[in-house]
């Protein structure tokens, strides 16, 4: 599904990835934790596509693609989602505009009918009920006003509409309260299928006693330096950091 | 029946040929000069083009497609204005009492002193004096929709129209600007307008020329005390379009509410220029002009708000916003704020840049084509101005006119 091989990308001559490497078969969650500046928001920029930042070295493939060959636009309609750490506002443009135009470009692109007026508001009724998103936001302009917590209800929202294959989470668990995190969470797992993956970047352990991961993987200087399952994110939660830094710097 | 009137020399139309020239205004017009940039009122507006063609004053066509300017879904009044000249036959007057129109005649037209060039070139040679007067109390049960339009090379069009609205009177405009795309045209059009006590009034101005055309709109609008009064002036489509607005609040408790939008693109202008004069106390304006510029456009404002010693517990706001969508598009925008009075509220802003990249990478990340992220966003930008439109099918024809222009996505 996604297979990112020596991922090397800096920003204003500023070295950020370097030789990150990563796989994600078809199903799998993997929970991404790291120390802050470490790179992992600048990961998931990259394979989102944001310009600003320049791909020095390495590939990504997804289902079997060249994803860095591909518009942000484009790689969205080819399944793949992320939902932002800080989603912007965007005064004026309607949720429900925006999402009538990303979802019937996505069929466009997948050579679906469009849905009509009809089918789509049921999809919205259907989707805003999983992450019990209030219907008026759905109707207010993108992210205006949200609350914090509003906004990364909004992501999953999104998420949920547009049905992707590949779910990337930027910590969309910080800033929500318990009950929104059991809400998102809750989401998240109703989206989980067999052919679906997600990689879930996050700072606390809370998140994944709600979402399972299969692996968890620690990034650190750009790059993924330790690997396990879900008992490593209980080892940083107890330990902290410090011990992979030495053991990583030890060997640089 | 034609005659061409050239650079600073302006042709003697004799009054045997057309009898239009108002020699007093003519007389006036001799000892001025075509402004430049060098007039501080003129900085960033050339009038160069205007000068080097040779303008006529043209009959009325009678097969001009005007009714392309007709608005769907709308009962109004209609009055056709052809060439700059009062068309009665495509026109439908109200016949209910209280309302009046009428055409002034050249030797009835009281020459003043004249601010500018432009005033008195529409003064000496105007095409058309149009009088509306509405009586106190009045309610109007539909707009009236005035159409010019141009037809015919390089047509001079500049009629005058004088709206006067009686006290506690109800009345609504719509004024719209077209030409035929093939031919040139020089629209100078004079407004004034007279707001009586108490009565409300909207005026949108929809100007949807071509990248021939030149459009002059001097605008001067006095209202009285307690009445209110919008004017909504969009700019869809024209090569060269100024516009000077003057509105004078002549009594207490005032609302008045100016906005604008252009959307100029290729080599296109559009150059507003407005001034509110705050005279008394307890008076509202609101002004909002936004521009989206695209190729090597070039937009212009310039928005005075004049508060007099007098007018305390005036609130003015006002605010210019522009997005640049192409590096060679230029905007020019200047407020001015002069203030006498010290108990007052005022505000104003001037902002100029790109479209937002946070938000254009949110849509895109969704799947939206960088075009329709660019559109969402624009429209979302412009609509903010086409909200003060009241009317639902003036705003519905107004979108329907951008989209079709590739302008906006709704
Ligand atoms: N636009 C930018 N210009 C310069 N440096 C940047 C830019 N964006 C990110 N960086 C730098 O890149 C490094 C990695 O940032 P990134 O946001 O990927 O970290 P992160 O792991 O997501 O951190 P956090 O846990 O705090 O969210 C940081 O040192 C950051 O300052
Ligand atoms: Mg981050």
């Amino acid at each position: 599904m996604l297979h990112i091989k020596g991922l090397e990308a800096k920003i204003e001559d500023k070295e950020i990835l370097r030789g990150l490497s990563l796989d994600v078969k078809p199903g799998e969650v993997h929970a991404i934790m790291g120390p802050n500046g470490s790179g992992k928001s600048t990961l998931a920029s990259v394979l989102a596509g944001r310009e600003d930042y320049e791909v020095t070295a390495g590939e990504v493939q997804f289902n079997g693609k060249d994803l860095l060959d591909m518009a942000p636009e484009i790689r969205s309609r080819e399944g793949l989602f992320l939902a932002f750490q800080y989603p912007v506002e965007i005064p004026g443009v309607s949720n429900m505009n925006f999402l009538k135009a990303a979802v019937a470009e996505k069929r466009k692109h997948l050579g679906l009918e469009p849905l009509s007026a009809k089918e789509f508001l049921k999809l919205v009724s259907e989707k805003s009920k999983l992450v019990e998103l209030d219907g008026q936001l759905a109707n207010r302009a993108v992210n205006e006003g949200f609350s914090g917590g509003e906004k990364k209800r909004n992501e999953i929202f999104q998420m949920a509409m547009l049905e992707p294959t590949l779910g990337i989470l930027d910590e969309t668990d910080s800033g929500l309260d318990i009950d929104a995190l059991r809400i998102v969470a809750n989401g998240v797992n109703a989206l989980r299928s067999p052919e679906r993956s997600f990689v879930l970047i996050t700072h606390y352990q809370r998140l994944l006693d709600y979402i399972v991961p299969d692996f968890v993987h620690v990034l650190y200087k750009g790059r993924i330096v330790k690997s396990g399952t879900k008992e490593l994110a209980l080892e940083l939660e107890e330990k902290g950091y410090d011990w992979i830094k030495e053991e990583v710097d030890a060997h640089a | 029946m034609e005659e061409t009137i050239t650079n600073n020399q302006i042709i003697d139309i004799e009054r045997s040929v057309l009898s239009m020239v108002n020699v007093h205004a003519k007389a006036q017009l001799d000892q001025m000069q075509w402004p430049t940039t060098r007039d501080e009122e003129w900085k960033y507006t050339r009038t160069g083009r205007i000068t080097k063609e040779s303008w006529m004053v043209s009959p009325i066509q009678s097969n001009a497609p005007w009714q392309s300017l007709q608005i769907e879904n709308l009962d109004v009044y209609t009055i056709v204005i052809i060439n700059g000249q009062f068309y009665s036959q495509a026109s439908t007057l109200p016949t209910a009492a209280g309302i009046t129109i009428d055409t002034i005649a050249p030797q009835e037209r009281i020459a003043t002193s004249f601010g500018h060039f432009f005033e008195a070139l529409q003064a000496a040679y105007c095409t058309s004096h149009l009088r509306i007067v509405i009586a106190d109390k009045v309610q109007m049960d539909r707009p009236i929709h005035l159409i010019h339009f141009n037809d015919g090379q390089k047509v001079l069009s500049q009629p005058t129209l004088t709206i006067e609205v009686g006290a506690f009177a109800k009345a609504s405009f719509i004024e719209s600007f077209g030409s035929n795309s093939t031919e040139q045209s020089f629209g100078n059009r004079k407004l004034n307008i007279h707001v009586g006590e108490n009565a409300h009034v909207t005026f949108d101005k929809i100007q949807d020329l071509h990248d021939n055309d030149f459009l002059m709109n001097d605008d001067q609008v006095h209202i009285a005390k307690s009445a209110q009064f919008t004017i909504n002036t969009l700019t869809i489509d024209g090569g060269w379009t100024r516009n000077q607005l003057h509105i004078s609040l002549d009594g207490e408790n005032i609302e008045a509410s100016l906005n604008g939008c252009y959307l100029p693109r290729r080599n296109q202008l559009v150059d507003n220029h407005t001034k509110v004069d705050h005279r008394f106390a307890h008076c509202n304006s609101h002004e909002l002009y936004k521009g989206l510029l695209n190729d090597r456009s070039t937009g212009v404002f310039n928005g005075k708000v004049h508060v007099h010693l007098d007018a305390q517990k005036t609130n003015a706001y006002q605010q210019n916003a522009n997005i640049l969508l192409s590096d060679e598009a230029q905007m020019n925008s200047k407020p001015e704020l002069e203030i006498y009075a010290d108990d007052v509220k005022c505000s104003h802003g001037s902002t100029t840049g790109q479209l937002d990249d946070e938000a254009m990478f949110y849509l895109q990340s969704r799947g939206l084509s960088p075009d329709n992220a660019r559109r969402l966003l624009t429209t979302a930008f412009i609509n903010d101005v086409l909200n003060h439109v009241e009317n639902e099918a003036v705003r519905a024809h107004v979108i329907q006119r951008l989209e079709q222009e590739g302008l906006l996505y709704h």
